[in-house]
């Protein structure tokens, strides 16, 4: 997690944006298969299983739907990979 | 006129590149990556290896570093450029290349050796084979699963991108032969142009004839025209 070094100008707001990155529907996820059968193997009853990868960034921003922009552009610049990937952004005052 | 072998923390095939190429006699130089590319290159190997620990995905933050923007710049006015395992991972990431290359299907690192049937052998990579002609490399990777939207590989398929698919070693194409669950079994595709290529078997792993197999010598060949 960052710190901004920079004293924030007093309008702006902390926000944390949560970034989910899941697999887009259809696309295999063996590590998601492999949990799912150790599950089994431990005696646990399930009917699916899905792996995702989730990125708190916090952000100063002037509104929430300006840190939600922000993070849009992170998951779609890298933190998703767009050919396999769906994504959802979202954005809460910073717990401090 | 030299080939530029990208060197990024964590490639390990960079040298083995260099060598390979000097064999067929294409001077190659080892390039740092925060040192950008040679002034006079006339090729890019984006090579094999665990470029920045294949944090968050196998290639992205590479795909992202400054020199893959020049790369990307030399691609597009007909700079020969080959992505090779880990490269082929970069070339995907960075939008050099169509799809993307995601987890084994075995949920494993793999390293063995695979058929390919050649599926176009008109490109600079594929010159030195015949179409169908099946060759045999090496592969090592974790994260070679070709993924793509079907509709788009249909398209890759009429456009001809297609360079190489996993096949037995009679050249059929079957699932058995797949050995990482690739979409269509494919191995490795073509940019915009045919003068960029990614694939995730190891040609520079097959061209030295002291060592075994040279098959791979044939894709290398795409940097001596």
């Amino acid at each position: 997690m960052l710190t901004s070094t920079v004293t924030p100008i007093l309008t702006m707001t902390t926000y944390t944006a949560t970034v989910t990155v899941r697999l887009k529907h259809g696309v295999l996820d063996p590590e998601a298969e492999t949990t799912q059968r150790q599950l089994e193997r431990l005696g646990f009853d399930l009917d699916d299983l899905r792996s995702a990868d989730q990125f708190e960034i916090d952000v100063d921003a002037d509104d929430a739907d300006a840190a939600t922009e922000r993070a849009d552009e992170m998951a779609e610049r890298l933190l998703a990979n767009p050919t396999i990937h769906d994504y959802t952004v979202a954005v809460a005052e910073r717990d401090t | 006129m030299t080939v530029s072998v990208i060197q990024f923390g964590g490639s390990n095939c960079d040298r083995d590149a260099v060598r390979a190429l000097g064999e067929l006699g294409v001077d190659a130089e080892l390039v740092w990556h925060e040192d950008g590319l040679l002034n006079d290159t006339s090729g890019v190997v984006l090579p094999g290896g665990f470029s920045y620990g294949d944090y968050l995905r196998a290639g992205a933050m590479a795909a992202h570093s400054p020199i893959v923007a020049a790369v990307r710049e030399a691609a597009g006015s007909g700079t020969p450029v080959l992505g090779v395992c880990n490269g082929a991972q970069i070339g995907s990431e960075s939008g050099l290349t169509p799809g993307a290359f995601t987890t084994n299907r075995s949920a494993r690192f793999q390293c063995e050796h695979v058929h390919l049937r050649v599926e176009n052998a008109d490109t600079p990579w594929t010159a030195a084979y015949e179409e169908g002609e099946v060759i045999e490399l090496p592969i090592a990777h974790g994260e070679g699963r070709f993924e793509v939207a079907d509709e788009r590989l249909e398209e890759l398929d009429r456009e001809n991108r297609v360079l190489f698919r996993y096949c037995d070693s009679e050249g059929t194409v079957t699932e058995d032969a797949n050995p990482n669950g690739s979409k269509h079994n494919v191995a490795g595709v073509l940019g915009e142009r045919d003068s960029v290529a990614v694939l995730m078997p190891h040609p520079e792993r097959a061209a030295l004839p002291d060592i075994g197999p040279t098959d791979g010598q044939g894709v290398l060949e795409g940097f001596t025209e």
